[in-house]
Formats: C-alpha cells, sequence, structure tokens
C-alpha cells in the first residue's frame, strides 16, 4: 500500500502555487494562482510608468529575441506585443504565415524548431488551432511560449488586461504603493488584489471566444463572479456541463449563465461585450442578426441596469451596432481605449516576467 | 552566524545629520536640489535627509524615488524581483541630484541608477549619499557623503535596518560560521539587505 500521493491538496491551484518554479510559458490563466496574477498586475504598473515618460525605453531585455508567430490576422495583438518588447529593448521579429515557410506546407512543429535553433529567447503565437501553443510548449524546450490566441481556447494576455483594467478603474490593487510602502502594507490593502463582491456580465458568443474563456478564469480566481449571457445556441455547454473543466475546478460556483440580458446585466460592475463573429451567423446559430441586436446588444438603456459606475469592455475589433451601440462603445463607461494602452504594459510584464531568473 | 552592532539608532540619527549638513555646505544650499532615493532603503533614508533638511534650513527639498530592476546587468542571475515604483514627477533636468541608498559594495546599483537618471533627463550633477561605505569596488563608482566607512571582508554580510522597512534603526554585521555555499548565492543576491 505505498500511495504516491501522500499530500492533501483540497486546493489545487494553491498547492501549485507553492512549489512553482520560475514560471517558463503563459499559455492560459488556469495555471496561474490568484498570487500569481496580482504580481503580474502589480507588475504591469510599473511597467505603466514606463510607457508614461518621455523616453518609453527601458535596457532591461537587451539582447532578447522575440518572434512573433501569427497564423491568424491581428492588428492590436501583434502591435501590443511589438511595443511590449521594443520598449523593454528586446528585439522583436514579426513572422505571419503568409510570406513564410508555412505556406510551403512547413509544419507548425518544424517552423518552432526552426525558430529555436536561431537562438530565439520567446515565441509568441497566435494559432486558429486550439492547443498550438502547448504542442510548442511541449516540443521546445529552450524558448519560452507565449498564447496568443489559440482557436476557441484561451487568449490569457487579454484576459490580464482586462483583470488589470478592472483593477486600475475600480481603484483596487496595489495603487500608491509609494506612499504606502510595502511595509506598511494590510491596514487599508486587504483584499486590494481582489475582485471580490464584482460582478462581471460577458455578453455575446461566449462559445466561440478564447477571450471568453480566458476571462472566466481570471475574474473567478480573482474572486469576482461572472455572469454569461447570449443566446442558448452560443452558450459554451463544455465549460458548464459537469463533464467541463470549469464545472470541475473550484471556480464552478463562480459562473453562471443567464440568457435574459436584461435580468442578467442588473447590478453588474463590468460588462464585457464579445465580438459576434459574422461567421457564425450563416451556421444556424443565430435566427437572426436582428433578434440578436434586439435581445443581445449592450445599450444606453440596457447599462441604466447595471450599477452606475459600471464599465464597459470590449476585446476588439468591434461590430458597433451589433453587440454594442454607438453611443455605448464611444461613451463615458467605455474603457475600450484604456485596454489597448493597458495592454502593451501587461505584457511588457509578460515578456520581463519570463525573461527574469529564467534558467540560462 | 553571529551579528556585530556597527551602528546604533544613535549613530544613523547622527550620520544623517552630518551628511544633510554636508550636503547643504556643499551645494550652498538647496537650490536647484532634488533628493532620489533608490529602493528600497534608500527611499526612506532619501526622505530622512528631506526632513533634515527642512529642519535646519526651512526648506522642501523634493525627494524622488528611483527602482533600477530594469538597468541591471544580472537580469538572469536572480529570482524576480517585485518592480518598485519610479516616481520622479519634478524632474531632474539641470537639477542637482543627490542619490542615496544604504550600503554602497560593488558599485553595480549605482551604476544602474546612473543610467536609470539619465533617461529622466540630463542632470547639472549627480552626487551619491550612502549610509554606509563597505569597500570591494568593482566599478569606478565613490560616494559624496558617507555616514560611515567600514572595511569588511567578502565573505561577511551587512544588513541595514530602517524603522519603516524594519521596526529599528540599525547596522551589523553578520559573521557566518559556516559560510561557502551560502554564501555563493548571497553574493548574487542583491535583494538580500547586502544591497548594494
Amino acid at each position: 500500500m505505498s500511495l504516491s500521493r501522500t499530500i492533501e491538496t483540497p486546493n489545487i491551484d494553491d498547492a501549485l502555487a507553492v512549489a512553482r518554479p520560475p514560471r517558463k510559458h503563459v499559455l492560459d490563466l488556469d495555471d496561474f494562482s490568484r498570487e500569481e496574477i496580482s504580481e503580474v498586475l502589480e507588475s504591469a504598473r510599473s511597467m505603466k510608468e514606463v510607457l508614461g515618460r518621455d523616453i518609453k525605453k527601458v535596457p532591461a531585455l537587451r539582447g532578447r529575441v522575440i518572434v512573433t508567430l501569427f497564423y491568424e490576422a491581428s492588428t492590436r495583438t501583434r502591435i501590443s506585443f511589438e511595443e511590449a518588447g521594443k520598449v523593454l529593448s528586446a528585439d522583436v521579429i514579426n513572422m505571419s504565415a503568409s510570406g513564410s515557410s508555412a505556406e510551403k506546407g512547413e509544419s507548425l512543429l518544424n517552423t518552432g524548431l526552426t525558430i529555436q535553433a536561431m537562438g530565439v529567447d520567446t515565441i509568441v503565437i497566435r494559432h486558429p488551432h486550439s492547443g498550438a501553443p502547448y504542442l510548442l510548449a511541449q516540443h521546445l524546450n529552450k524558448v519560452s511560449i507565449i498564447n496568443a490566441g489559440d482557436g476557441l481556447h484561451a487568449h490569457p494576455t487579454q484576459a490580464l488586461l482586462d483583470l488589470y483594467t478592472v483593477q486600475d478603474k475600480l481603484g483596487v490593487g496595489g495603487q500608491g504603493s509609494d506612499s504606502q510602502g510595502a511595509d506598511s502594507r494590510g491596514s487599508d490593502s486587504r483584499g486590494s488584489d481582489s475582485m471580490e463582491g464584482l460582478k462581471v456580465v460577458i455578453v455575446g458568443d461566449v462559445l466561440h471566444s478564447r477571450v471568453a474563456r480566458s476571462n472566466i478564469w481570471g475574474f473567478a480566481k480573482m474572486g469576482a463572479k461572472v455572469v454569461l449571457s447570449g443566446p442558448n445556441t452560443l452558450m459554451p455547454p463544455d465549460l458548464l456541463r459537469s463533464k467541463g473543466n470549469i464545472a470541475r475546478s473550484q471556480i464552478a460556483s463562480m459562473v453562471e449563465v443567464d440568457t435574459n440580458l436584461d435580468r442578467a446585466i442588473e447590478g453588474a460592475d463590468v460588462v464585457m461585450a464579445l465580438r459576434l463573429q459574422q461567421e457564425r451567423q450563416n451556421a444556424g446559430f443565430l435566427p437572426s442578426l436582428r433578434e440578436y441586436i434586439r435581445r443581445w446588444q449592450v445599450t444606453d438603456d440596457r447599462l441604466a441596469k447595471a450599477k452606475p459606475k459600471a464599465m464597459v469592455m470590449h476585446p476588439g475589433p468591434m461590430n458597433e451596432g451589433i453587440e454594442i451601440s454607438n453611443s455605448i462603445a464611444h461613451g463615458g463607461s467605455s474603457v475600450i481605449e484604456e485596454q489597448v494602452t493597458n495592454g502593451v504594459a501587461v505584457r511588457m510584464a509578460l515578456l520581463y516576467k519570463l525573461t527574469i531568473g529564467a534558467p540560462e | 552566524m553571529q551579528e556585530r552592532l556597527i551602528m546604533t539608532q544613535e549613530d544613523v540619527r547622527r550620520a544623517l545629520a552630518r551628511v544633510a549638513h554636508e550636503i547643504l555646505e556643499r551645494n550652498r544650499g538647496t537650490d536647484d536640489l532634488i533628493i532620489v532615493g533608490i529602493h528600497t532603503r534608500g527611499v526612506y533614508l532619501a526622505r530622512r535627509l528631506a526632513a533634515n533638511l527642512m529642519e535646519f534650513e526651512g526648506v522642501e527639498v523634493p525627494v524622488a524615488t528611483l527602482d533600477i530592476s530594469f538597468y541591471r546587468d544580472d537580469l538572469r542571475a536572480r529570482a524576480p524581483s517585485k518592480i518598485q515604483p519610479t516616481d520622479i514627477p519634478m524632474g531632474i533636468q539641470d537639477k542637482r541630484v543627490i542619490l542615496v541608498d544604504d550600503v554602497l559594495y560593488t558599485g553595480r546599483t549605482v551604476r544602474a541608477a546612473l543610467d536609470a537618471l539619465v533617461d529622466f533627463g540630463r542632470p547639472a550633477q549627480v552626487q551619491l549619499a550612502i549610509l554606509l561605505d563597505r569597500g570591494h569596488r568593482e566599478l569606478p563608482i565613490r560616494a559624496d557623503y558617507v555616514g560611515q566607512n567600514l572595511p569588511t571582508a567578502i565573505g561577511e554580510r551587512v544588513k541595514v535596518r530602517l524603522i519603516e522597512t524594519d521596526g529599528i534603526d540599525e547596522v551589523a554585521l553578520v559573521i557566518d560560521d559556516e559560510i561557502e555555499e551560502e554564501e555563493l548565492f548571497e553574493d548574487l543576491d542583491l535583494e538580500e539587505d547586502d544591497d548594494e
């Protein structure tokens, strides 16, 4: 009876957090503990200070090489990573599938091995197939992999920048730590990094949204309640059914579905509209676009039911007039531009974290 | 492991008072002066120097904070350290900057701090104030104001404790009995209190 399992681990995340070696990859938020998320967000705050300088450049990652490997179209994510790397003085090489040897049929793995052989330190990958970054992480032992969006699965850096934006707007998190000092912590910063009690409503095509999936993990781990709303056909059965990975995790109780947006949005602190991927319309997921707009568009009327200071987020690119009304998209409660700005800071924090203290 | 007390609370207070007077003397007052503390303990020492200047001259000298994480020359060698806020609201262009840290050792922290500073402008002058100079420089750097000089062996460690961070003001020399392997790591570890 020699059982290998000797440690009771009621909470897998806490157990992982204790003896975790320095992080090598960022593949999704499901293996981040609340502490690690907080650490990234705090570090992003320092990065934002750098972005506010006259000379936006620090030498931290001098001599490091980052490749952005994008098999899917992207403007903000790719540019955001490129800027993040360059502000930290890394050399950033952009590669997209079109125009590369992927067009000649080279496999993802061989492309990855080729890039690794060139002495690259970090690969930022976006790929239409869920799991592609994991394949690289498994087989490339000398580079760090950052998932910039894989299929329907995950988009962890987007979720982190969303978390950062919410913290920043609500004034939670370790702000003003200069005047308060690391030593005097504890009194008023109790739960400063948590989002306990917040209600986050994610609206729209959750089923096909990797942004939503990573955000569910992120917000729930930070203690927020996540309500998913949208047409039944676009709700994610795999996430909520008893066999889904969220249903089995300790965040299951933090996540619920309410297809009635007017009800779901009541008392919300954060309303996140997802892009309605138009190609889904013809695939039988929606009765009609008009009905979608009528029932699930984030509008002024609906937002009035949320908390007075509720913020509206959107990962972009937006279909204005479909999942979000024009007046909301550019209105006072929108933090959509802040999300973009914060994205650079958060990605800087991740690039820095993966490089510093990494094994040679 | 033993500790030898190098500076008591009174010693620290007197040293900081003297350094403040020296700053006034050398700069003939406080015009264009700005005090920049290097995280962590340098920041508290910078605030205390500013308080002294306030007391002696009745002038409020601005205090700024500097984190040098981005400018280190040994990034791979250490565990991730928390980046603390760099806050220089008044800028340093054409100012006389008093850079403040607790211990001066190899000089590498100061080298990094100088690099960090010039990203914020071109100061008229940079002067260095240090609570304790323990020798063993690896770079051509010296302090303009020194609280106390202390010749040390490389294997020894210096602990600077301040009320703000440690609840007490004192400087101690730590002598390890069974050094060796641990020491190898300590040398790399700027996060330890040996942190010059």
